[in-house]
């Protein structure tokens, strides 16, 4: 028997791979992306030096290149990884992310040379951004994770965000309480859940189709009681208070990252603290081992005496929590307030966070904080008066979002029985 | 029951064997009627409440996690926890002692879905076990084994009788029935139709079982081979998770002579008729009919060329089952006259074809407009059979063609199979069951880990059948006349010394 065993096991042979694999067809790519930029942005750039300053502002310390040394340089730099990775089609991510970065600098270098505001770009001040443009994100796909690990499929995501940015506000100034606004947010983003989980769980209905219905209730229903009550007396309904801020001593001053991480507030600080909450208790404890059983084979989860369904109610109301407090980000984090369907698609690009971070809480924040980069790639050029239209820089993160999803990840595998209802028998 | 007691269940598909035992763990709930514990009647209302009074089971499809490790599968459910967190070092010695105790050997950390189907089922007895169960219910545990993993596992349960433990053996397989056996319980219909002891014959098991005396054997007369049909050389498929399921096949198969095809499950089987037909790209080799090229032809292409093919799941290849049965007849042939014309469907001839079929091959049906889904097993299959034998056959490919099939309609298939054979076509049966690849061969090519690797007479001896199912070849050092043990080791060539082999 052990000699069948071992036979077995060895035998399991792979087909012997096609050449035009996935690390290939991106290493062309990605060749094409490198001779572009060193041809194109190189011509482009001029010999002004593009000037890379370590702080959030323009001042202070920094590095300097010549601009169109530097979109040479870099177009080069991406030339060569894709060729690498054309060629010997290995190593997929290391160079996938080398060639991207020299992309994006070459195009950066060639963009700051040319500018007629400003010729430095200040890092403390993107990477700030960045994180600020993550931290919705990171709660919508958070909550993604939640769901769709106990095995119930959450397009619901923005519906959520925006309850809870609704709530957030409205609860927020009728109570006066910044605090009390942002519980109400998590509630909220709780109530719209537990109409999907209803009829996800208990009617069956297809999931991705109540999903859907809810982002537009919720959109309908918030924009109905903005244009009703809010906006007719905006200081009683809809000026809730500004989110304190909690600077961390010394930490903050850190170059680079130490403004984006640590001069924080409950949203950024909070998402950070949720991300490591729900990895460990994913991975760690009795609830993150049956959601995830539920999530892959609930029959196998009920024959060991697990409540199938009540735990994917519990899931998708945590969730709806998670991603409800998320919102409240929208119109709490200044004091302007709640405006309708002000969420604009975040809880999509949450969605492919979620789906780009392979259900994994680690990864949907990875993911999350790559496309807030370049939701903060688009301000910074726009803020130098780049020549590339506004609108088309705008599409980035959407463009990334569809690279992400379709091509990078490659095949990604979800929860077994994610979207498949549990039925007894 | 009795405690240390191995009670068998024996009954054929269908007859209410898992039901019953479904109702005994709680997924599903008794209409009527008690269930007693230790002379107290129990309500269980789920899988939990039967674990409590001591009742596990082993489901003929495994209730693992494939994703997860053994030990997080062991401990699901019951995980050892310490101030909230997961114990996963006491699961991994829980394991380790379990297994130990009774002589299952597991690594605790390996993932379910990497292991062979034996291990598998290896873990779900060692999960019954560490929840300190009394009653062992094993539903139809041998359907996926080899003989040789088969013997292993009443040897397993021999050793858990001696440990006190009582078992439920549900099968209808009456060799292993005898085999290991305390006390036998035959059902039929949902009903206890007797209680036997292992020493009783066989016959009269399966008398028990089926209500009427089976026959195993398919009448037949001696073959006819005339010439090759179907030449496949060479044939390299892959399954969906890219690994090889098929790996260098070698096959002919004669005008009017049955070839089966032996094997436990998942040897690449399914792949091998898949791409026969069409429906699976190969990665390397050649298949041709009667000399041409067929190895990238479509699908239709195929069937229109002769070839009449029963998939091995009738409801989800097989069958539309939203359909009517006058519609499901004509799935393939509905673009042809006299059923099709350019634009429209000629319903009154598919209602003919339809009426004609259901008489000639006895469709137990009120109208044939009745959706398929709502027709027996038996009948299902009875309208595929039906429609693939409708069209005149070079060849045809018959996979699991009787599976959850009552015994009338096997025979009826069977022969109807056996006629094709002596019309001049040439077959190609795959099946799991290897009596009915026996019962139904003039050759017997016995497929493992995605080759063939032996095809031999069969009247072989179960013993060297079983060990060919195995992997392993009794003749591979004094090989029988024409090489016909060493088909993986034979050259590219036209096969033709396996044609010359059995017959």
């Amino acid at each position: 028997m052990s000699a069948v065993t071992t036979s077995t096991m060895d035998a399991e042979l792979a087909v012997p791979e096609a050449y035009w694999t996935r690390a290939r067809k991106t290493g062309a790519v990605m060749t094409g992306l490198g001779l572009l930029a060193t041809i194109l942005f190189g011509a482009l750039a001029s010999s002004e030096n593009a000037r890379f300053a370590l702080g959030e502002t323009v001042q202070g310390a920094g590095f300097d290149i010549p601009g169109n040394v530097g979109a040479i340089f870099f177009g080069l730099v991406a030339l060569v990884a894709g060729l690498v990775l054309l060629f010997t089609g290995r190593h997929f991510g290391i160079l996938t992310g080398v060639a991207l970065m020299g992309f994006i600098i070459s195009a950066l270098c060639w963009q700051m040379s040319v500018s007629p505001v400003s010729h430095t770009m200040p890092l403390g001040f993107i990477a700030a951004a960045t994180f600020t443009a993550a931290i919705p994100l990171i709660f919508g796909s958070l909550g993604g994770v939640l769901c769709e690990r106990s095995g119930v499929v959450n397009v619901a995501i923005e519906g959520q965000l925006l309850t809870g940015a609704f709530f957030g506000a409205l609860f927020g100034t009728v109570t006066g309480s910044f605090w009390l606004g942002l519980l109400a947010a998590a509630v909220g983003g709780l109530l719209l859940s537990a109409i999907l989980a209803v009829f996800a769980i208990r009617y069956l209905v297809d999931q991705v189709v109540v999903g859907i219905v809810l982002n537009v209730f919720a959109g309908g229903l918030t924009a109905f009681f903005y244009e009703q009550v809010m906006r007719p007396d905006t200081d009683a309904y809809n000026f809730p208070g500004k989110v304190p801020s909690w600077p961390i001593p010394v930490l903050s001053e850190i170059p680079i990252l130490g403004p984006a991480l640590f001069n924080g507030n409950i949203f950024s600080y909070g998402s950070l603290i949720a991300v490591a909450v729900v990895t460990i208790a994913l991975f760690r404890t009795r609830w993150g081992l049956r959601t995830r059983a539920v999530g892959e084979h609930p029959a196998a989860a009920d024959t060991v005496g697990i409540r199938v369904l009540g735990l994917r109610y519990l899931n998708v109301l945590l969730a709806g929590l998670v991603a409800g407090f998320g919102g409240a980000y929208f119109s709490m984090l200044s004091t302007t307030g709640f405006s309708k369907y002000m969420v604009s698609g975040a809880g999509f690009i949450a969605l492919a966070a979620m789906i780009f971070g392979r259900w994994h809480p680690v990864g949907a924040f990875f993911a999350s904080l790559f496309f807030g980069f370049f939701g903060a790639l688009t301000g910074f050029l726009n803020s130098i008066s780049s020549p590339i239209p506004s609108q088309f820089l705008s599409m980035l993160p959407y463009v990334a979002t569809i690279f992400a999803v379709a091509g990078l990840v490659g095949r990604v595998r979800a929860p077994a029985a994610d979207g498949k209802p549990y039925i007894k028998g | 029951m009795e405690p240390g007691e191995i009670h068998a269940l024996l009954g054929e598909n269908g007859a209410g064997k898992s039901t019953l035992m479904n109702v005994l763990y709680g997924l599903l709930q008794p209409d009527e009627g008690e269930i007693l514990v230790d002379g107290a009647p129990v309500r269980i209302k789920g899988p939990g409440d039967a674990i409590k009074v001591g009742i596990g089971m082993v489901h003929q499809h495994f209730m693992l996690v494939p994703v997860f490790s053994v030990a997080e599968n062991v401990m699901l459910g019951a995980e050892p926890a310490r101030g909230g967190f997961i114990d996963h070092a006491g699961a991994v010695k829980l394991v380790r002692e379990v297994s130990e105790r009774y002589g299952l050997p597991l690594d605790p950390n390996a993932i379910i879905e990497d292991l062979p189907i034996g291990i598998q089922q290896r873990v779900e007895i060692v999960k019954a076990l560490t929840r300190e169960v009394d009653l062992l219910i094993l539903d139809e545990p041998t359907a996926v084994l080899t003989p040789q993993e088969t013997d292993e596992l009443l040897q397993v349960m021999r050793g858990l009788k001696a440990a006190g433990k009582s078992i439920v053996f549900i099968t209808h397989k009456l060799r292993e029935v005898k085999a290991v056996a305390d006390r036998i319980t035959v059902i039929r219909r949902g009903r206890t139709v007797g209680t036997a002891d292992p020493t009783a014959p066989e016959s009269e098991l399966a008398e028990l079982m089926v209500g009427r005396s089976v026959v195993l054997e398919v009448p037949k007369d001696e073959a006819a081979p005339g010439a090759p049909v179907l030449e496949v050389s060479g044939l390299v498929v892959a399954d969906d998770r890219e690994h090889r399921a098929v790996d260098g096949v070698d096959l002919v198969v004669r005008g009017g002579e049955v070839l089966g095809i032996a094997g436990v499950q998942g040897n690449g089987q399914t792949e091998l008729v898949e791409s026969i037909m069409g429906l699976r790209p190969s990665r390397a080799g050649s298949v041709h009919l009667n000399g041409e090229p067929i190895t990238t032809w479509h699908t239709r292409d195929v069937l229109r060329a002769g070839v009449g093919y029963v998939p091995e799941d009738r409801s989800v290849d097989g069958l539309v089952k939203e359909f009517s049965i006058a519609e499901n007849l004509v799935l393939d042939l509905y673009r042809s006259a006299p059923f099709g014309g350019r634009f429209s469907l000629d319903l009154d001839a598919i209602d003919a074809q339809a009426e004609q079929k259901i008489a000639e091959f006895d469709v137990r049906t009120q109208s044939a407009h009745q959706p398929v889904g709502a027709l027996s097993g038996g009948n299902q299959q009875k309208v595929i059979v039906a429609r693939e034998m409708s069209r005149p056959l070079q060849l045809l490919i018959a996979a699991q063609p009787t599976r959850g099939v009552d015994v009338g309609s096997i025979e009826f298939i069977h022969s109807r199979i056996v006629a094709e054979r002596d019309r001049g076509a040439a077959v190609l049966v795959v099946s799991s069951e290897l009596d009915e690849v026996v019962a139904l061969a003039d050759r017997v090519a016995v497929m493992y880990r995605g080759r063939v690797l032996a095809i031999v007479a069969p009247d072989t001896p179960r013993e060297t059948l079983g060990l060919l199912m195995a992997g392993i070849d009794p003749n591979s050092s004094s090989s029988t006349p024409a090489g016909s043990g060493a088909g993986e080791q034979e050259p590219r060539g036209e096969g033709m010394s396996h044609g010359e082999a059995a017959s």
